[in-house]
């Protein structure tokens, strides 16, 4: 074979799962050396098509060809040993192991592991210079930032004799200054001719870093552009097949009265404080953003003033009068009884049941209303009315009451939790995630929801990982960086770099860490 | 989209999976020497062939249909309690205790206060595994099994100790009064060819009303709501301020009570005094029972009726062919068991892939694009 085969070169590759057809008729190729993403909305097929390539699924019809063989890749034995490795989204590591004893685990030389761990040391070492992946071998991976667990995951494949590295949205977990160290490490390693395909669904990082770049839509591949020729909006509408708008829409806050107060909050959860003493407070017709990598303390937050769990300390007040945040005498329907509306950050465990009918679902945590009971007995064709009426008015599809949440996509389910918290009109909204998993055309639509609460004078807490959904909703941006704030700013006088830093907990100018 | 239609999920499956049992048992009496088809009419004719065989069969599927229930109930909750067989102990220690006590006047108004009793001697009994598991995270398969083991010695010291009637050499109770005797199904079915030595009785009537009831209570009350969510998330219940403490106690004491409820049937209705392991591991039947029964009542009562068949066909097996001994109907039983509660995914991952392929096909055929 001629050195010009691609790396991977798939050939008509479906499969279904069910009645879901996940992956129709996709062809792709790669070439060596190139950086390669691929996007497209949750449940386009991007995961299912990796997981094929990886052997977690075998494909129902079509050929991987890897430097021009045919390569079936039953397994992920034959997917290691054809030189493909992969960077789970979450890590696949043992907390209390060193490096070394992460990364030849599964490809020990040995019983005895004193040989294979000399040989890792070494080739480590030479691996961290080759490739600017600083890591110290011997340190305990629960002691390293998510930043440096995803090196040792990358340094893992790489003694695995990885050529090709799938990456799967590989920047979800780090904070902005973290993401550029990661890029450089991958335009490294594509210099020493490395293949990598990175799926993400941020159409930054693909602009940034990619060669080309595929789009996924509905199990197909739609498109295959030199992402020098394309621009995200090109991106964005191959996506979702129509002109969507990336940006939000707003005009400017007219915040008046306070509704939320929070002063010197404190919550421990498992013997740790996770949230260190905050104070902030929201107005009327105000969003504030809570910014931060995940993991700061900002679920803790939400989840003392949603009622959810007791706080150690601290003074909350809503419109003046205090809310119990003890837990003895207050939780979730007390608070929803105040006026509180609460979308949590994760739909599936928190929001929804998942086994539920949507009709129930709607009703959760509101079931106790006088409307959805008649006597000792919940009345059901009311719950259904309700459900049938809120999922015309919040364009939840398909609108069927009767479908469990479960069979929804991510960003209608997201719908049914938004209609429900949204639909009393809560005078104090808190939103975790709100996009989360959630398609392009169903962030534009909850967004224009929750400016549209604003607008009627309510007060939001909005907590999201995704810098430019705090940046594009927020009047008001607040860091949260191990359980403190860092400080606040106006979104039109700071920008990511800046935002960035603080979250990862630099105040002063100094070297990121 | 579901993977298989309802209906292949609570009748295909079970249905397949008791037929499964059935060929392999008949593979174990073939292998000692007899005829499985013999041993199969011995026993269905036993269960179903007469009105003295229905009258054991409905009375053993009583005793299932509370247990089961219990069972179901927690089950709802994702509560596993596999105490029924200690909480029926002490509900039948409830029963004695108030209709040896007082002077009923007529056997209605004691069966209410057997009702009350029983309940609350489960559910008592129930509470305690629930408060550990509640408040101590102590876990429920554990301390539930515990308990049966406590419930059975008390009961012995209690009825050798206690409650024996003196001069008596058997560890049981005194005989309650001729007031209290429910009637038994030659009383109010004897148009139907019941006779006299029919265990059952008019409690079977009341598991009927507790199937009704926990159905209204799982799927039409507030709390039968909180239950469900409970049991599929709790970080959910938590988050829609359901306190999971209050839920776990009360599922608990529910299923305790149902447990204890079992005993009316046995102490009450049958052997009109306590005797001594008189539950004889209907408890763990229950488990089986709601396990096939899928947790929903209507399942609970068909699953109930088959182990009730099964322990009746099979007395009548031991007693018509000498060589199937009791240890072998025991094996039959288990075999049941095994197939339709432990190996349930057996059956039911090729019974998917079949209703899938059949699926596909017919969308294949009416050329329409995949749902979303």
């Amino acid at each position: 074979m001629t050195t010009s085969a691609p790396a991977i070169e798939l050939k008509g590759i479906s499969k279904s799962f069910g009645p879901v057809q996940a992956n129709k008729d996709i062809s792709m190729s790669v070439a060596r050396g190139t950086i390669h993403g691929i996007v497209g909305e949750n449940g386009a097929g991007k995961s299912t098509l990796m997981s094929i390539l990886y052997g977690f699924y075998k494909a129902d019809r079509g050929e991987i060809w890897i430097n021009g063989k045919l390569t079936p890749i039953p397994d992920s034995q034959s997917a290691i040993r054809a030189g493909i490795g992969m960077v789970h989204q979450h890590f696949k590591l043992v907390e209390n192991f060193t490096v070394v004893e992460n990364v030849i685990l599964g490809a020990e030389d040995g019983a005895m592991l004193r040989p294979s761990i000399a040989k890792a040391r070494k080739l480590l070492t030479e691996l961290s210079e080759e490739y600017g992946l600083k890591v110290d071998p011997d340190a305990v991976i629960e002691d390293l930032s998510v930043g440096h667990q995803q090196r040792v995951e990358i340094l893992k494949q790489l003694y695995r004799h990885a050529d090709i590295l799938i990456l799967d949205e590989p920047t979800g977990v780090l904070t902005p200054a973290e993401a550029d160290q990661l890029f450089r490490i991958l335009e490294r390693l594509k210099a020493e001719g490395k293949t990598i395909i990175l799926i993400t669904h941020k159409l930054r990082e693909i602009m940034e870093i990619t060669d080309t770049v595929s789009v996924m839509r509905r199990g197909e591949m739609t498109n295959t552009v030199k992402t020098a020729e394309t621009s995200p909006p090109e991106l964005a509408e191959m996506m979702v097949g129509r002109k969507v708008l990336l940006q939000v829409d707003k005009t400017p806050a007219t915040p008046s009265d306070v509704v939320l107060s929070v002063e010197d909050l404190r919550v421990s959860r498992g013997g740790v404080e996770r949230v260190k003493g905050i104070s902030f407070q929201i107005r009327r017709g105000e969003i504030l953003g809570i910014a931060g990598v995940a993991g700061n303390g900002q679920t803790e937050l939400l989840e003392v003033l949603g009622g959810m769990i007791a706080a150690s300390g601290g003074r909350v007040t809503l419109f003046g009068d205090p809310i119990d945040i003890t837990g003895k005498h207050a939780n979730g329907q007390t608070r929803r009884a105040r006026g509180i509306g609460h979308v949590p950050e994760d739909r599936q465990t928190e929001g929804l049941i998942m086994p539920f009918e949507a009709w129930e679902n709607v009703a959760f945590g509101y079931h106790k209303d006088a409307r959805f009971n008649s006597g000792p007995l919940m009345d059901h064709a009311a719950m259904k009315a309700d459900c049938v009426d809120k999922m015309a008015r919040y364009d939840v599809r398909p609108p069927n009451p009767r479908l469990p949440a479960r069979n929804f996509s991510g960003g209608n389910q997201q719908k049914i939790v938004v209609a429900r918290e949204m639909d009393r009109a809560p005078e104090l909204l808190l939103i975790g995630q709100p996009t989360r998993g959630v398609d392009i055309g169903a962030i534009e639509f909850i967004h224009k929801q929750i400016i549209a609460l604003r607008d009627q004078g309510k007060a939001i807490l909005l907590v999201s990982v995704e810098l430019d959904e705090i940046m594009g909703l927020s009047d008001r941006i607040a860091v949260m960086f191990d359980g403190h704030i860092m400080g606040e700013r106006l979104p039109d006088q700071t920008d990511q770099n800046e935002l960035g830093l603080m979250m990862a907990g630099v105040t002063e100018t100094e070297g990121a860490a | 989209m579901d993977k298989m239609p309802k209906w292949a999920d609570v009748i295909l499956i079970p249905l397949i999976s008791v037929l499964l049992a059935l060929v392999v048992s008949g593979l174990v009496v073939a292998i000692i020497g007899e005829s499985p088809w013999q041993a199969m009419q011995v026993m269905v004719r036993g269960a179903f062939g007469s009105a003295y065989g229905w009258g054991y069969t409905l009375y053993y599927a009583t005793n299932f249909i509370f247990t089961g229930l219990a069972v179901a109930v927690a089950f709802h909750a994702r509560l596993f309690n596999i105490g029924g067989e200690g909480q029926a102990a002490i509900g039948g220690l409830g029963v004695a205790i108030i209709l040896l006590n007082v002077a009923w006047p007529h056997w209605t108004v004691a069966l209410v206060a057997a009702i009350v009793f029983s309940a609350a001697f489960g559910a008592a009994w129930a509470a305690v595994p629930a408060y550990l598991q509640a408040k101590r995270g102590s876990h429920i398969v554990i301390t539930t099994i515990m308990f049966n083991y406590i419930a059975s010695a008390l009961l012995v010291y209690l009825l050798v100790n206690v409650l024996r009637v003196e001069g008596s050499m058997a560890p049981e109770s005194a005989r309650f009064s001729e007031a209290v005797h429910l009637p038994a199904a030659a009383d109010f079915a004897g148009f139907l060819g019941f006779g006299g030595s029919a265990p059952l009785n008019f409690t079977f009537f009341i598991a009927l009303l507790a199937c009704v009831g926990v159905w209204l209570l799982i799927w039409r009350t507030r709390l039968g709501y909180e239950i469900r969510s409970f049991g599929h998330s709790e970080t959910a219940a938590v988050y829609a301020g359901i306190n999971p403490v209050k839920i776990t106690m009360i599922t608990m004491l529910i299923s305790g009570g149902l447990a204890g409820m079992m005993a009316i049937n046995v102490v009450m209705g049958e052997a009109e005094r306590l005797v001594l392991d008189f539950v004889e591991g209907a408890g763990f039947v229950g488990i089986a029972v709601a396990l096939m029964g899928r947790s929903h009542p209507v399942g609970v009562v068909l699953a109930a009726l088959l182990f009730g068949a099964l322990y009746q066909g099979g007395a009548e097996l031991q007693f018509e062919m000498p060589a199937i001994s009791r240890e072998m109907v025991v094996v039959i039983q288990a075999l049941v068991i095994l197939f339709t509660g432990a190996l349930d995914n057996m059956v039911r991952m090729p019974m998917q892939a079949f209703f899938l392929s059949l699926r596909r096909r017919r969308e294949a055929q009416a050329q329409n694009s995949p749902a979303e």
